[in-house]
């Protein structure tokens, strides 16, 4: 008897970790997936280094020469670094003010959608465990918020509420929430006929635990899906409306802000200022949306063989 | 079906409600409006006197009411900016939107049909694993971003098309349009291309997968097997079938190629009611805003509702789902 409780709590962890192995095995299987995984790391990586990294901090206005300004790519700075993709317009080299834009712009994402994924997990689930009217509230209301498209939505609540960091990402968390709530709703509505749930009530396991404990795990899979596609999404997001001048400050130079200051230098054919910053968004956003669909694939039960 | 489109239609109304509502809110709670109509040094007086002028000083409740009121008969206050009705404002720079997002639609159908076709009959065509990858990159790029690279590229480097503005227009049936001159066409060439990117890539993908779909149908085999030729197989039985679902997400999407202008608008200095949006965000002119989200939502929920009517007339089945629930 005991032995077999031994061998069965053995078998229960191995059997989860081959899961995992499988999934890891199944991901990597795509070379362009792995390829933007790659990607992102590299990106991910040299934001977090960026003031190890970075050949001028741009912040520092010490270090930050007029002189430089709209120099072309691999010029000489006056401090005597080489500026591999050029100056901008008040004289911060591009590559060090790309680099300390991609942890912003990573920031705002990732915060955003971390908020509005919790956000939208709970109030998913509410939904669709207690049902009834609760349930019809709010799927009115994700409804209401999804037949908007979220620039639209996004850029009057930031004309309402003002520039800033915290104004941004509230606005970014507001376009999003509604993705999560609708993904987790619907697949906590077929955990939620299934026995195991009932044997969580009827072991006196309060409404919280259940959800939290039993439930939500069975529907991370798709959520996980929607998370690198909204992230990507919200870095493009914010990327817009910095552009458009009601995203972040020009103390705050995420990737949008710098493309916005370049974008008055374009007509003159000093194309670096705007042309680098959005390489750096465009292959950040493409790494995530490489992933991304590679999950949809893997995490996808109808497409396994 | 009469019970249906009175119920979709109170849906309706409840969507617009519901924005009048928050909208209102939404203005109320921001900020006291007077003090962006004020100059900086107003006395006391003149700060009553405009809060009275424009009824701020009454309760919440009544300005609500006054509120709905004049929404109800299309009012939508006067900008502050430039001092005419806001809302004839912005229908008089809707034309030119509309033209913008129409122009772009019809592009999405042209070059991303053809290009989807060819991807879904066959698959394994190194030009057919170039377009997907195309298609994935369409939905990674900045919208905003690819209109500076087209400035760049088109205007700047090559000069072969202008950057700003909408050229010259004539006036045909009341209506301003570009499209009958060349130079109106060299105007709109690169704004309507930025904006149809993104939907570009989206029908690529659906006329992909659609045609996968389609060729593994039985109608197909008995076609082939018929002896037809493939350009007819390709052209009538599969093209037909797979043209519904995209003709409906396109509908679906025009609204959201109308608030997409704003931003390819305001590149390419489109004098659209999305550069106008963005000019009375800057200046804070509230009236403006309010009778731009109204319209935006109008149209949203007209084209919806269109749609939904349209396809439960199409397909019962939509109908009897609306009854279980």
């Amino acid at each position: 008897m005991s032995d077999l409780t031994l061998t069965k709590k053995a078998e229960a962890p191995q059997k989860a970790k081959g899961e995992f192995a499988r999934f890891v095995e199944r991901f990597l299987e795509d070379r362009v997936a792995v390829f933007g995984l790659a990607l992102i790391s590299v990106i991910v990586l040299l934001a977090v280094l960026a003031p190890l990294i970075a050949p001028q901090n741009p912040y520092d206005l010490g270090r930050v020469d007029i002189m430089d300004s709209r120099q072309p790519p691999g010029a000489q700075a006056l401090d005597g670094f080489t500026m591999w993709l050029g100056s901008d317009g008040v004289g911060r080299d591009l590559w060090s003010g790309i680099l300390y834009g991609l942890r912003i712009s990573l920031m705002v994402g990732l915060v955003s959608g971390l908020i509005a994924a919790c956000l939208g997990l709970v109030i998913g689930l509410v939904a669709a465990y207690f049902g009834g009217r609760i349930e019809n509230v709010i799927m009115r209301i994700v409804d209401l918020q999804l037949s908007l498209p979220s620039v639209l939505v996004a850029l009057i609540l930031v004309a309402l509420l003002g520039k800033g960091v915290d104004k941004i990402i509230l606005a970014l968390v507001v376009v999003q929430w509604a993705y999560y709530a609708r993904t987790v709703r619907g697949s906590a509505l077929v955990e939620r006929r299934k026995e195991y749930v009932e044997a969580a009530r009827s072991l006196g396991l309060s409404h919280t635990r259940t959800m939290l404990r039993h439930i939500l795990p069975n529907c991370l899979a798709p959520v996980i899906v929607i998370a690198t596609v909204q992230t990507a999404h919200a870095i493009s997001l914010e990327a817009t409306l910095s552009f458009l001048g009601v995203g972040l400050p020009q103390t705050e130079p995420s990737l949008g802000v710098l493309i916005s200051n370049g974008f008055q230098y374009m007509l003159s054919g000093k194309y670096w200022i705007s042309f680098f910053p959005g390489v750096a968004l465009l292959l950040t956003i493409v790494g995530i949306n490489l992933v991304g669909d590679r999950l949809r694939d893997v995490l996808n039960p109808r497409l396994e063989k | 079906m009469l019970a249906f489109i009175i119920r979709r239609v109170a849906q309706a109304l409840f969507v617009v409600l519901a924005m009048v509502v928050i909208v209102f809110f939404g203005t109320y709670v921001v900020g006291d409006p007077v003090w962006m109509m004020v100059p900086g040094d107003a006395t006391q007086e003149q700060v009553e006197q405009v809060r009275r002028e424009f009824g701020f000083d009454k309760p919440v409740y009544l300005q609500f009411m006054l509120f709905v009121a004049d929404v109800l008969q299309g009012e939508f206050g006067r900008s502050y900016v430039h001092g005419g009705s806001a809302i004839g404002l912005i229908l008089d720079r809707m034309p030119a939107t509309l033209e913008l997002a129409f122009v772009a639609l019809v592009m999405a159908i042209v070059i991303g049909m053809p290009l989807g076709l060819f991807a879904g009959l066959k698959p394994d065509h190194p030009a057919a694993r170039a377009i997907m990858a195309g298609s994935i990159l369409g939905f990674s790029l900045p919208t905003f971003w690819v209109g500076l690279m087209l400035i760049m590229f088109f205007s700047v480097m090559l000069g072969w098309l202008p950057a700003t503005g909408r050229g010259p227009t004539t006036t045909i049936l009341g209506i301003e349009t570009s499209l009958l001159t060349l130079q109106g066409w060299k105007h709109i060439a690169l704004p309507a291309l930025n904006l149809a990117l993104l939907k570009i890539s989206l029908v690529i993908r659906l006329a992909r997968s659609g045609t996968r779909e389609a060729s593994l149908q039985d109608y197909v085999k008995f076609a082939r097997a018929k002896g037809l030729s493939p350009r007819r197989i390709v052209g009538v039985h599969i093209l037909k079938n797979i043209m519904i679902p995209i003709v409906t997400v396109l509908g679906l999407e025009f609204g959201s190629l109308v608030a997409f202008s704003i931003v390819t608008e305001t590149i390419f200095a489109w004098p659209g009611m999305g550069k106008l949006l963005l000019e009375s965000i800057q200046r804070l002119d509230r009236p403006l805003i309010v009778a731009y989200v109204m319209v935006v939502v109008l149209l949203f929920v007209t084209i919806n509702l269109i749609v939904d009517i349209l396809y439960s007339a199409l397909d019962p089945r939509v109908r009897l789902a609306g009854k279980n629930e």
